[in-house]
């Protein structure tokens, strides 16, 4: 082989003239298909351009974003800000993305939690404790989260009480098949004191945590970190609100003819709806709190065993921060899934963002901009969503040499 | 050799109580420290209680036989089975009509043939196998099941339904979200600029948006971009989202294979005089799909689930059709809803646990080459 | 995104696309063979299914006397059964030929919707259904309750205007589809269930226990139902509508599907040229009475729809009449001569 290479270099012609034609030429080959796709993208466009000009034009309708600013004429469920039927169309947008924040947000929180503690009991060595958590994992990740809803909204509404026989919990609060309806706060003008306090003590606390990192690292001393802030920060607030007598007042539920007057309520779709999405997403984040764990290697935590941590700072302080590492990114697109699966809301009619933008679909016929515009709205969530999760990730990265 | 070493064995004690045998067992793996102990108390509790109401609910107070709802419409009933029995072709069938459904059965039977023939590994012919199902069997399907054609008649698709239109919605976007997410993962990695955008981007809108916001537009805006008075059929419409919906995740996950590929792989082939898609053809892909294989029966298990959506935009799939059956005024009762709701929720988990356990089982005889 | 984009500049700037005029449906229809029509997912008396999906109800019905005089036939109808939401849609898009699910006539509908209402085939109006023990004599009781209705529907637009006017609170809870809605109510989720009045009745029929729920005296709303086509398409429009005058004026002259073969012999001039029957003077000669050219279709175009389907008297009778389960008096529906709404223009 080697004795014939120069000869093998001798022999053949110049690449050019091996290449014989153009056509062979990979970069204007490359070129080439290029144009022909932007071609064929953009004749398709216009195709569809045309196509939907002549059919709107057919059935008289004009491409314009001006019905965002009429009255809706419906109600909505439930909403975060004011709503009624002389709110426009823009407005039932606006609550519907609010509600749909509303759940991804409650619903991200807890499904963490939630799908932390059954990962970590998946690997216990207590057997009832990690059967338990297969089983969860097993039977919930291998159901339409779809059935799973209808069926948590039945679950939520069947054994609930009517309105007037409501659960009563100490007056303030009262479950019924209406929902959780709980007293709600109204704050006065001088609330800001409180707030004032809140504030002071996060940066309180947080300038404790630097100096007391500081002192562990040079005598070795540690500080009680959580058990001094903890307290601050719940107290400060409450102490504001002493110091500004007491600016807030509860605006109490009471039972009144048919319903609830008074005091904020969570509907049973959005339990329903929660609970669902919380624990079906549980079971995938559980999966992968397992393998991040199982990722870290033994002999972190015997080294660490071996320096005298304890269980809980071996977990806290040497395995969890290495297996974050490995848990963060596919954490990232269970949030999304999350969200976007939040859209499955319109099954039981909680008035999120896809329902509100189907119902306005319908009132004024306007598909293509109502579409459009929950098509923007869902992409914007994702982007932003990722961007800060590779954000995070990007923090919590190994530093390597 | 002194006289106080003992030259023998000591005689050999049991080992104690509390090491071995069943207690030791029990303590070793329920309450080794106190808190352990306390969970699993009450989760053991909670166990328990939630496979009592069940078993109390799907058996003890459960009607198994009666000839409408009066006998599931009573206080204190369980589950009403009777309405499954009386549901279960229409479950399967859809509205199929009766005289015609042996092309449904037919339809079900080469595909189980041909599944059958792929997934076990000790069958032959697998390459014969794999055209016939990926290409012979769904045109052999659409001909047999739409009819019109050889004497057969013409059933429209809002005559389908149930388990049949979930495993066409499944099995089609199966099957084409398998090529067209190569296709898309090729492009994201390709080294022309403009192609690469564009897969960027179907890639990543397509992964942005829920499932239903794209049925919806499938089902209200695609009928306004065709040509005026073209309409698609709506399973049509519904099987295009899907498989479109299906292949953007599907590229993500080829491209984690290809990802996964050493480059010295591409370098080595091109330096063999391999042009473009000889090389992927012959030497990336099959190392990369076969990386890939778990993940792509994982999409394979979500697809299956999310068939269920169509729903939403009201095809009568599985899950709509066992909804429509709770309006039926023979059996409308309190637990009618619940009953059917117990029985989807098996249905389901059966197909779907089957296949994730058949991907663990793949994985561990694929894993075996990349172990050193 | 690029597409709306596109969309927008290529309006803002009028960027003449070319628009095709699209076939007109007639020629659409007769080409296929069979009519598309969008019907509700399950109503019963107006368009429901049985377990072999044969379809029967008034809609339905109307659905299938166009097409007995556009095709001669009335079977020959495919049947989309479409929720609230996607009906509109459905029309404008052209995945459905003519319209009749319970739609109401509105002036946006008519108007902005690019859709045209034929006529009024059942004369409605809203009512509420509660549960017999809550003991409410009248709407008017109901401040403060949560209401269940179906979404995308005026429905829910009257029962927010009707609230508002009376100067209620109420909580609405809606839902995609119409099972959901029943469920719920069921359930107990809501005190009232709130649609027009005919489906009040119809979906009692379907409760586990109909006796124990009452539908209160006031009706709230106007909502005349009736069959919609596209805007632009005089020709179908003109079909529809007078498909629907043939049913009237059949009923008001007597022709029934019974009578019609004999009928045709009638000497009365006005069924002569419903029938479109050739007259014969008594000097032998003959004159064509063919009003069925006026509107693209044969001569026996209003001969097929009776005698396929009988005329709107039989329609309602066999639907919603007192020899069903709905028990529905003809009230408003029944002829302007015997103290009804429904009134056609003569054939002439």
């Amino acid at each position: 082989m080697t004795a014939q290479a120069p000869d093998n270099r001798t022999v053949s012609p110049p690449p050019t003239e091996a290449r014989g034609s153009w056509i062979y030429d990979p970069k204007l080959r490359g070129i080439l298909s290029q144009v022909i796709v932007v071609a064929l993208l953009l004749w398709g466009f216009y195709e569809i351009i045309a196509n939907t000009q002549a059919n709107l034009k057919k059935l008289n309708q004009s491409f314009g974003f001006d019905f965002l600013s009429q009255a809706s004429g419906f109600d909505l469920s439930t909403a975060l800000v004011y709503f009624s039927s002389s709110s426009t169309y823009g407005r039932a947008l606006w609550v519907g993305f609010l509600n749909t924040a509303l759940v991804a947000v409650t619903g991200i929180f807890l499904t963490t939690i939630l799908g932390f503690v059954i990962g970590v009991m998946r690997l216990s060595k207590n057997w009832v404790v990690s059967r338990f958590a297969t089983l969860y994992i097993e039977i919930v990740r291998n159901i339409p989260l779809l059935l799973q809803i209808f069926i948590w909204y039945a679950l939520v509404l069947k054994p609930l009480p009517g309105p007037k026989q409501a659960l009563n919990i100490a007056d303030s609060i009262f479950i019924s098949n209406r929902g959780i309806i709980m007293p709600h706060p109204e704050f006065g003008d001088s609330t800001w004191i409180a707030i004032l306090m809140l504030v002071a003590a996060l940066i309180g606390t947080w300038g404790y945590r630097r100096w007391a990192r500081k002192q562990q690292e040079q005598t070795g001393q540690a500080r009680p970190v959580w058990l001094v802030s903890l307290p601050i920060i719940i107290l400060s607030p409450i102490i504001g609100l002493a110091l500004a007598g007491w600016p807030l007042t509860w605006d109490f539920p009471q039972l009144a003819g048919f319903n609830f007057k008074g005091g904020m309520t969570l509907v049973p779709e959005f339990i329903a709806l929660l609970l669902a999405l919380v624990i079906y997403t549980a079971a995938f984040i559980a999966e992968n709190v397992r393998s991040g764990i199982l990722a870290v290697s033994h002999g972190q935590t015997e080294a660490a065993h071996a320096l005298g941590l304890d269980n809980g700072k071996t977990l806290r302080l040497v395995v969890i921060p290495q297996a974050l590492r490995v848990i963060i990114p596919p954490m990232a697109s269970q949030y999304l899934n999350l969200t976007k699966n939040s859209s499955l809301a319109v099954a039981i009619g909680y008035p999120d963002l896809m329902y509100a933008g189907g119902t306005v679909n319908n009132q004024s016929g306007k598909a293509i901009e109502v579409f459009s515009i929950l098509l923007v709205v869902y992409l914007t969530t994702s982007l932003l969503t990722s961007l800060l999760m590779n954000w995070f990730n990007s923090r919590m990265k190994l530093v390597e040499r | 050799m002194t006289a106080y070493v003992r030259t023998e064995d000591a005689p050999r004690l049991p080992a104690p109580a509390n090491i071995v045998g069943w207690r030791a067992a029990i303590r070793e793996r329920l309450f080794p420290t106190p808190l352990s102990g306390l969970a699993s108390i009450i989760i053991g509790a909670l166990l328990l209680w939630v496979i009592w109401t069940i078993v109390d609910w799907a058996l003890l107070r459960a009607v198994f036989v009666a000839p409408d709802r009066t006998l599931c419409n009573v206080e204190g009933a369980g589950a009403c089975w009777p309405v499954i029995q009386d549901k279960a072709l229409q479950w399967v069938y859809g509205f199929y009509p009766i005289d015609q459904r042996w092309r449904v059965n037919l339809v079900y039977l080469m595909g189980a043939v041909s599944l059958a023939g792929l997934l076990i590994p000790r069958i032959p012919f697998k390459g014969w196998n794999a055209l016939f199902f990926f290409v012979v069997y769904p045109i052999a399907t659409f001909f047999l099941l739409l009819g019109g054609v050889f004497g057969l008649p013409y059933v429209e698709t809002s005559q389908w339904g149930g388990l049949l239109v979930t495993l066409v919605l499944a099995v089609t976007a199966i099957v084409t979200s398998v090529p067209l997410g190569i296709l898309l993962a090729l492009g994201r990695r390709s080294e022309m600029p403009i192609v690469s955008l564009l897969s960027t981007i179907f890639i990543e809108v397509v992964r942005g948006v829920p499932l239903v916001l794209v049925l919806f537009m499938a089902a209200n805006m695609f009928p306004l971009f065709m040509p005026p008075g073209v309409n698609p059929d709506k399973l049509l419409k519904a099987v295009v989202g899907m498989s479109l919906f299906a292949s953007a995740y599907m590229a993500e996950t080829i491209r984690g294979g290809l990802q996964a590929i050493p480059k010295g792989q591409y370098e080595a082939s091109r330096a063999l005089g391999l042009p473009y898609w000889k090389m992927m053809g012959l030497i990336v892909m099959p190392q990369a799909l076969k990386i890939v294989i778990p993940g792509i029966v994982n999409n394979f298990i979500g697809l299956f689930k999310d068939t269920s959506l169509v729903t939403v935009v009201g095809i009568f799939d599985l899950l709509g059709i066992v909804q429509s059956g709770f309006n039926d005024a023979k059996w409308a009762s309190a637990q009618t809803g619940n009953t059917g709701y117990f029985a989807l929720a098996m249905i389901y988990w059966v197909f779907c646990f089957g296949m994730s356990r058949y991907s663990m089982y793949i994985e561990r005889k694929l894993n075996t080459g990349h172990k050193r | 995104m690029k597409l709306i984009k596109n969309l927008a500049l290529a309006s803002v700037f009028g960027l003449a696309a070319a628009a095709s005029a699209g076939a007109a449906t007639l020629d659409d229809v007769k080409a296929k063979g069979v009519i598309d029509c969008g019907v509700s997912q399950g109503l019963i008396g107006f368009s429901n299914p049985d377990s072999n999906n044969n379809w029967s109800g008034l809609d339905v019905d109307f659905c299938k006397a166009v097409a007995a005089a556009v095709l001669g036939d009335a079977t020959k109808v495919k049947y989309s059964p479409l929720n609230a939401k996607e009906r509109f849609t459905a029309l404008q898009s052209g995945a459905i030929d003519v319209l009749s699910r319970n739609s109401t006539w509105t002036m946006s509908r008519d108007t902005t919707l690019g859709l045209s209402f034929a006529g009024v085939t059942y004369y409605d109006g809203q009512g509420f259904l509660v549960p017999s023990k809550l003991g409410v004599k009248s709407a008017l009781e109901l401040g403060g309750a949560s209401v269940c209705t179906q979404t995308g529907t005026t429905t829910e637009l009257n029962l927010a205007d009707y609230f508002k006017a009376n100067k209620m609170e109420y909580k609405v809870v809606a839902f995609e589809k119409n099972e959901e809605v029943l469920k719920a109510y069921q359930e107990g989720r809501c005190d009232v269930f709130t649609t027009d009045q005919s489906g009040l009745y119809a979906e009692r029929l379907k409760f586990t226990n109909p006796a124990e729920h009452v539908v209160l005296p006031e009706i709230i709303s106007k909502e005349p139902l009736g069959p919609v086509v596209r805007q632009g398409d005089a020709q179908w429009f003109n079909i529809v509508r007078w498909t629907y005058f043939a049913l009237l004026n059949a009923e008001e002259l007597g022709v029934t599907s019974a009578n019609v073969d004999q009928m045709k012999t009638s000497e009365n001039p006005e069924i002569q040229r419903l029938l479109s029957v050739k007259v014969k003077n008594p000097d032998g000669t003959e004159a064509d009475n063919d009003f069925g050219k006026g509107i693209g279709l044969g001569p026996d175009w209003a001969y097929n729809v009776i005698k396929q389907v009988g005329n709107y008297g039989e329609i309602f009778e066999r639907n919603l009449g007192q020899s069903t389960d709905l028990k529905i008096a003809r009230g408003e529906n029944a002829l302007w001569n015997q103290g009804g709404l429904q009134y056609a223009p003569p054939v002439r």
